[in-house]
């Protein structure tokens, strides 16, 4: 590695170095010391989730120790920073795995047939079944109508930055799409209910302001534009710009060189980025939380009407006061998480495959 | 590589000399201007310097261009919409307030006293301390997946910790809510009894929703953000330096401090930016994870802990339209801070242009 070894010079180039087996060691040495302090000895009152945080402390300490020793202060430092660099790893995973754990073993129960095809309508504190059947609708509206208004717009608004855009509109369009990406949902949905449920809608509802689907739709088209627009345009950046020249040296107009030469190019990338996109809008809680109401039965009209959500589903269930409502919100949770993941899993499948790199 | 001329074509943005004599660019080079090379530089940029339909009067390049601009005006349409509408919203109840909208502690829309203080303390205190809590994380993470870790496991890994990042916030919630209240309030006991000294961990009860739980949950939910983002800057290290550092007899540690962090610097403090953010918008996790209270209070254990926008989304339901106006304000306070905070990452990220496409 760091070190050089120049075989037929007589003296040995390297430092002394710890054996392999001392690490392991040392961390055996931790964790028996820290089982006999805090465990049985009950010292600082602990607990086995102590003990362990102990022992890897006892590790580093021993270990920075006993290098300096042997190897000196460099490799020591070396070994405490790759050490603490495998431990944040481990740290990390722990919670995430637990999430993973709770969220399959709770949410199997209530994942049944009535689950996928029953709503809420009727259902009372005591009983146990009802299902997310009229969320699931609404969830399935309410993102394809916002993919259907966001993915034209996003995908025109990166044709315009990277075959037009030239001067302070670019560079400001440009900048702003990047600033929107970070703009929290609510506020996105707080918009909506400011122009849209108690604005725009009035016209076409005799004056009443209203909550709908596709005022959820349109929050999330806030939240979609930007990303929809970052990926695509940097897969249109990713276009050889041979392709277009060759399209021009045939004489084609740009327009058409966009549409029919970069487009289908960058067409899976796209696709990607646009199911992303999609992914990240069905899991939105808060804006759809303000503008769509929220309803127990099935509607399947985006446009009028209180409707639900396999989001909202989760809130409302995580705090009703039943206790059949924990169950609903777990499968509720697990089949969102399934729904999510396979777009994502799929549409990071889609850009592996694709050619640009 | 020279564009076609078309006679068709009325202004050029090629130099003129071009038309004249068509030997190629080595000729020219010694007669070059500057305003020569402004005008090649121009055409180069321009990737067809040739508008190719120009003769028509309605035509399609028009109307597609027409079309690409109003699209990307758009972005700019909407961000302005949401300022202009949540303001003329807010307006309203700002007026109607009885005392300092923003210095005021209580929400009591009744009794038209309320105020942002106490949110807009917990929603920065609390992503702050999420960020302490993530960042150094992430950032080992980060490391052990560029340098440490042995490729497949680095690129599987690195997919894991992607899908993760795509986890809806709600589900995190309920798993803070349902899961983690226990053992935090245990570790809530535990440092009170051994760290109460400490002014964060005085309090001595009630424990569970809590400004820890909701860090902590908040914490995970942003770990993947950030380390993702971390990894992209940390794998674009150029290999040569991280060679020559090697070559010079640096441990690992050692190339990594002096090679890798420094290049990566600008791109870390954009991903944590990037992630404060993240962390400050947060509503659904944080409204099922704190205590919901309206005090500023420095204490992490105690039940307790409200930020701006998960007070919106608890106290929506409940909210008439003066209500609804008061809220609309607390938002517009909460787009300000995030609007400032994602600014100040872009133009770091701007500043170095090749960690644009990675955060």
């Amino acid at each position: 590695m760091t070190t050089i070894s120049t075989p037929g010079i007589g003296t040995d180039l390297r430092g002394r170095r710890l054996p392999k087996w001392a690490p392991w060691a040392i961390a055996a040495g931790a964790a028996v010391l820290s089982y006999l302090a805090i465990y049985l000895g009950g010292l600082l009152d602990g607990g086995w989730v102590l003990t362990a945080v102990v022992a890897v402390l006892l590790y580093l300490v021993l270990l920075a120790a006993v290098a300096t020793g042997v190897e000196g202060s460099r490799a020591a430092r070396n070994r405490v920073a790759t050490s603490l660099i495998y431990s944040a790893f481990v740290l990390a995973l722990l919670p995430l795995l637990s999430v993973v754990y709770t969220l399959v073993s709770k949410g199997v129960s209530r994942i049944d047939a009535d689950f996928f095809t029953h709503s809420m309508n009727g259902i009372t504190a005591f009983d146990a079944n009802g299902g997310a059947y009229h969320a699931m609708i609404g969830t399935l509206e309410q993102v394809g109508l916002a993919a259907l208004i966001s993915v034209p717009l996003g995908v025109a608004a990166a044709v315009y930055i990277v075959e037009y855009g030239r001067g302070k509109l670019a560079t400001a369009i440009r900048f702003f799409v990047d600033v929107m990406t970070g703009i929290p949902s609510i506020i996105a949905g707080l918009f909506v209910l400011a122009f849209y449920v108690f604005g725009m809608y009035k016209f076409f509802n005799h004056g009443q302001g209203g909550y709908s689907g596709f005022a959820a739709s349109l929050a999330l088209v806030v939240l979609m534009l930007p990303t929809v627009t970052r990926s695509c345009e940097e897969m249109l950046r990713l276009v050889p710009d041979a392709l277009r020249e060759g399209s021009y040296a045939l004489g084609i107009a740009k327009w058409k060189t966009v549409m029919r030469v970069v487009l289908p190019t960058a067409l899976p990338g796209i696709v990607t980025g646009v199911m992303l996109a999609v992914a990240r809008a069905a899991g939105e809680t808060a804006p759809v939380l303000l503008v769509s109401g929220g309803f127990n039965s099935i509607n399947f009209n985006p446009f009028s009407g209180n409707q639900s959500s396999l989001a909202i589903y989760i809130w409302d269930q995580a705090g009703a006061a039943s206790q059949y409502a924990p169950a609903r919100a777990w499968s509720a949770a697990l089949t969102l998480v399934a729904f999510v993941l396979t777009l994502t899993i799929v549409a990071k499948l889609l850009a592996r495959r694709s050619k640009l790199k | 590589m020279n564009p076609p001329s078309l006679p068709g074509s009325t202004q050029s943005a090629e130099p003129p000399e071009r038309e004249q004599s068509p030997w190629g660019p080595e000729r020219r080079l010694p007669e070059s201007t500057p305003a020569a090379d402004a005008a090649t530089t121009r055409a180069q940029e321009a990737r067809v310097p040739v508008d190719l339909g120009r003769r028509k009067s309605l035509n399609g390049e028009k109307l597609f261009r027409w079309l690409t601009t109003g699209s990307g005006a758009a972005v700019l349409v909407i961000i302005v919409a949401i300022a202009v509408f949540l303001i003329a919203k807010a307006i309203p109840a700002i007026q109607g307030d009885k005392v300092n909208f923003l210095t005021e502690k209580t929400w009591q829309v009744p009794d038209r006293v309320f105020g942002v203080a106490a949110l807009a303390f917990g929603t920065v205190y609390t992503a702050v301390i999420a960020l302490i809590i993530a960042v150094p994380v992430a950032l080992g993470i980060a490391l052990c997946l560029s340098h440490y870790a042995h490729r497949t496991v680095a690129t599987t890994l690195g997919f894991v910790i992607d899908l993760l990042a795509a986890v809806p916030s709600i589900v995190f919630g309920l798993w803070g809510r349902e899961y983690l209240i226990d053992p935090v309030r245990d570790l809530s006991a535990w440092l009170h009894k051994y760290f109460g000294w400490i002014p964060i961990f005085g309090s001595d009860g009630p424990y569970g929703k809590s400004i820890l739980l909701g860090s902590l949950v908040l914490a995970i939910m942003i770990l993947p953000i950030i380390t993702a983002l971390s990894r992209e800057v940390f794998q674009q290290t150029p290999k040569m330096n991280e060679e020559a550092a090697l070559a010079l007899g640096a441990t690992k540690w050692e190339m990594i401090r002096t090679a890798v962090l420094p290049y990566g610097r600008p791109g870390l403090i954009a991903a944590t930016i990037l992630g404060l953010g993240r962390a400050l918008g947060e509503t659904i996790a944080l409204a099922m994870t704190l205590g919901g209270t309206f005090v500023i209070s420095w204490d992490v254990v105690e039940v307790g802990g409200n930020t701006i926008a998960a007070n919106i989304a608890n106290h929506f339901g409940e909210a008439d339209d003066f209500g609804r106006g008061a809220l609309i304000a607390s938002g517009l306070v909460l787009f300000a801070i995030t609007l400032v905070v994602n600014v100040t990452a872009r133009v770091i990220i701007y500043r170095r242009r090749e960690f644009r496409s990675a955060l």
